[in-house]
């Protein structure tokens, strides 16, 4: 034996070779990375909880037998005509123009067929979403792209954005290769130019001026639309306290995993909470308030199966929003394009790239060829199964912990698996009475 | 010619009527009495109504305007018709900040000053203001023309798209990617007829023209000194 023994290479933590790629990235172009998606780094989530179940105190509903209401009335608080929904998932906006006018069309037969609402996002409403979604909720974002009083009128809610899960605090951007002339079209813009979505609204600049922003709303609507205002995970508390004081019928509560169409990835791993985080502090307001319920708060970001919807309700949610995982559902991401994945540098499951319009499963793309392999009918029964199969995963843990409707889930059904979930949920940490920040300890 | 008076009719009641009439009674008059700064006065009219506003508003009047003409005898609060899309909004007095927000048609005149933010967004409307305006006018505005008789304030058209702006008098500073442009024979064409659609008196000849200088079109980091 005439070697001598020698250290393993190591690599790096800090410098992992991830790290360092993306620093040989950064010297190299200059520029940061622009990608779509929400926040892929690990953080404190609904896998953290577990639903503690009957037993000795606890009686189970029968499944397949018992009924297990999902229903969810969201605007009661002022609106003459509150959305009523079949299940307690919607689908989060997406703008036309992120997304080809196929997948908006998709996913306002899936959410129809389901019996929840889908949503418009920063470019307008589209016939092809309008004219498929029985429940469609029209968002008015800084940009105002599209705005009209008709399609105000023609909505069923209003969904004021203040701000974004993946990005509290940030605007958009939307490169010029997915301005397309309709895309341009609907926003008043010349075709090609990358398009600045604003990240604050021109004409309001607090929850003062946002209560008479609302005001004029309601009274271009004749007091119908429920108003929704959608704020990123940034401070929950006092977001959700000056959304209700604002005249919210309903709060939008959107976490750090909740995706985007573009921004920097620097902006969407760095800025803003957990959507674990963010729940108990915004209920806690409403019932601070003595409105909890009575302004409904509907949590996104990161929500992935029935397991999560009813976790998210069991903390204190009236209903949960969907985004990423409805493309998914659609075919985003999806095995089938892993040659063409390759060739963009990406794979299944990674790929990222949303704002460069090169989507090989269509869905985040204005390139006609593209667009055309994901047929909307298809599309909207993939989507409608997975919406009733969450829902399905969710009745079954409400029975399992004896709830007649996914609204009675509670806190006091859950435990957590981690130190951090457990302060962040507010839960007792599993096996223990006992979590960080409890009263009394 | 119908009297409103706001001491006496709630807003709810006051838009109600204002809205059925410019749907349903097309070239109707109405005056509205006794504004005293309430808000979102006269919004989301839907016809050719004619409204007078006897004194001043608060924020939003004429809020998403469409055919309807509407004068305010007043000065008007902030936003004021924000997001029109098209008639003609007048306010014989001052407007605070953001006058003509997102204004996708239609002409908004101000006889006196336009405050901050004034067009911004502004997405096809025509504004004339025959007084000065503040800073940060038409910021990020994509389309339509702004017209001041008088003086604008610090960062005039930052970040604009393809809205035409047209100042007669001294512009304190411009905005990124904001420049003046030369002023050609339809241009002064377009800003006669402005001009006398907003009754004011000046010339087209005494204007100086600024646009976008399209720098910014698509992203480059050598202008990151400029975002």
């Amino acid at each position: 034996m005439d070697r001598t023994p020698m250290t393993d290479p190591r690599q790096s933590w800090t410098f992992s070779r991830e790290v360092n790629a993306e620093i040989r990235r950064a010297a190299a172009t200059g520029i940061y990375d622009i990608r779509g998606g929400g926040a892929k780094r690990r953080v404190p989530h609904f896998d953290d909880l577990l639903f503690l179940g009957a037993s000795m105190s606890r009686y189970p509903l029968e499944g397949y037998r018992e009924r297990c209401d999902t229903s969810v009335v969201l605007g009661t608080r002022f609106a003459k005509k509150p959305i009523e929904l079949k299940i307690p998932i919607t689908i989060a906006g997406m703008s036309f123009g992120a997304l080809s006018a196929h997948a908006k069309e998709a996913l306002g037969r899936g959410a129809t067929l389901a019996g929840t609402s889908t949503t418009t996002g920063d470019g307008g409403m589209t016939e092809e979403e309008r004219g498929h979604s029985e429940k469609l909720v029209y968002q008015y974002l800084p940009s105002r792209y599209g705005m009209n009083p008709d399609d105000l009128r023609r909505c069923d809610a209003i969904e004021i954005v203040v701000g974004q899960g993946a990005k509290p605090g940030g605007g958009g951007m939307l490169l010029g290769q997915k301005i397309t002339e309709r895309v341009a079209g609907m926003r008043d813009l010349p075709v090609g130019i990358d398009q600045r979505s604003a990240c604050r609204h021109p004409d309001w600049t607090g929850p003062d001026d946002l209560e008479i922003k609302i005001l004029e709303l309601r009274e271009i609507t004749g007091w119908e639309k429920p108003i929704y205002i959608k704020v990123g995970g940034a401070r929950p508390y006092f977001d959700t306290a000056l959304a209700v004081k604002a005249g919210a019928d309903v709060v939008v509560l959107d976490g750090m995993q909740g995706g985007t169409a573009a921004t920097q990835d620097v902006f969407i791993e760095n800025v803003g909470q957990p959507t674990l985080a963010c729940i108990r502090p915004a209920v806690q307001a409403l019932q601070d308030l003595g409105l909890h319920r009575e302004v409904q708060l509907i949590v996104s970001g990161g929500i992935r199966t029935g397991a999560d919807v009813a976790k998210a309700l069991a903390l204190g949610a009236d209903a949960v929003s969907i985004g990423t995982a409805a493309l998914v559902a659609l075919g985003d991401n999806d095995p089938h394009w892993e040659d063409e994945y390759r060739k963009l540098g990406s794979t299944y499951g990674a790929y990222d790239d949303w704002h460069e319009g090169r989507d090989p499963a269509g869905i985040t793309t204005q390139d006609p060829a593209l667009m055309a392999r994901l047929d909307p009918v298809a599309g909207g029964r993939r989507l409608r199964n997975y919406l009733n199969v969450m829902t399905l995963e969710c009745q079954t843990i409400a029975r399992a912990c004896g709830k007649s409707h996914v609204h009675n889930l509670e806190p006091e059904d859950l435990c957590a698996l981690t130190m951090e979930a457990a302060a962040m949920a507010q839960v007792p940490l599993a096996g223990t009475n006992w979590y960080p920040g409890k009263p009394g300890f | 010619m119908e009297v409103i008076d706001l001491a006496t009719t709630g807003l709810r009641d006051l838009n109600a009527t204002l809205q059925a009439a410019a749907r349903e009674r097309g070239n109707a008059a109405y005056t509205i009495e006794n504004p005293r700064g309430a808000h979102a006065l006269a919004v989301g009219l839907d016809g050719p109504l004619d409204v007078t506003v006897k004194g001043s508003t608060g924020y939003y009047c004429a809020g998403m305007n469409k055919a309807a003409s509407i004068r305010v005898t007043g000065s008007a609060g902030p936003g004021v018709a924000e997001n029109m899309m098209s008639g003609t909004v007048t306010i014989e007095g001052d407007a605070s900040q953001y006058a003509g927000a997102t204004g996708r048609g239609g002409l908004l005149v101000i006889k006196g000053n336009a405050s901050s933010r004034c067009g911004i967004s502004m997405k096809g409307i025509d504004i004339v203001v025959h007084g000065s305006i503040g800073h940060m006018a038409a910021f990020m505005a994509q389309r339509g023309n702004l017209v001041v008789l008088g003086d604008a304030g610090d960062a005039l058209g930052d970040s604009i798209y393809e809205a035409q702006l047209f100042v007669r008098g001294r512009v304190a500073s411009l905005g990124a990617d904001c420049e003046e442009k030369e002023m050609r024979p339809e241009h002064l064409d377009l800003l006669r007829d402005l001009l006398a659609r907003a009754g004011a008196d000046a010339r087209p000849e005494e204007f100086r023209r600024y646009g976008s200088a399209r720098r910014l079109y698509n992203f480059h980091i050598d202008h990151a000194d400029a975002y």
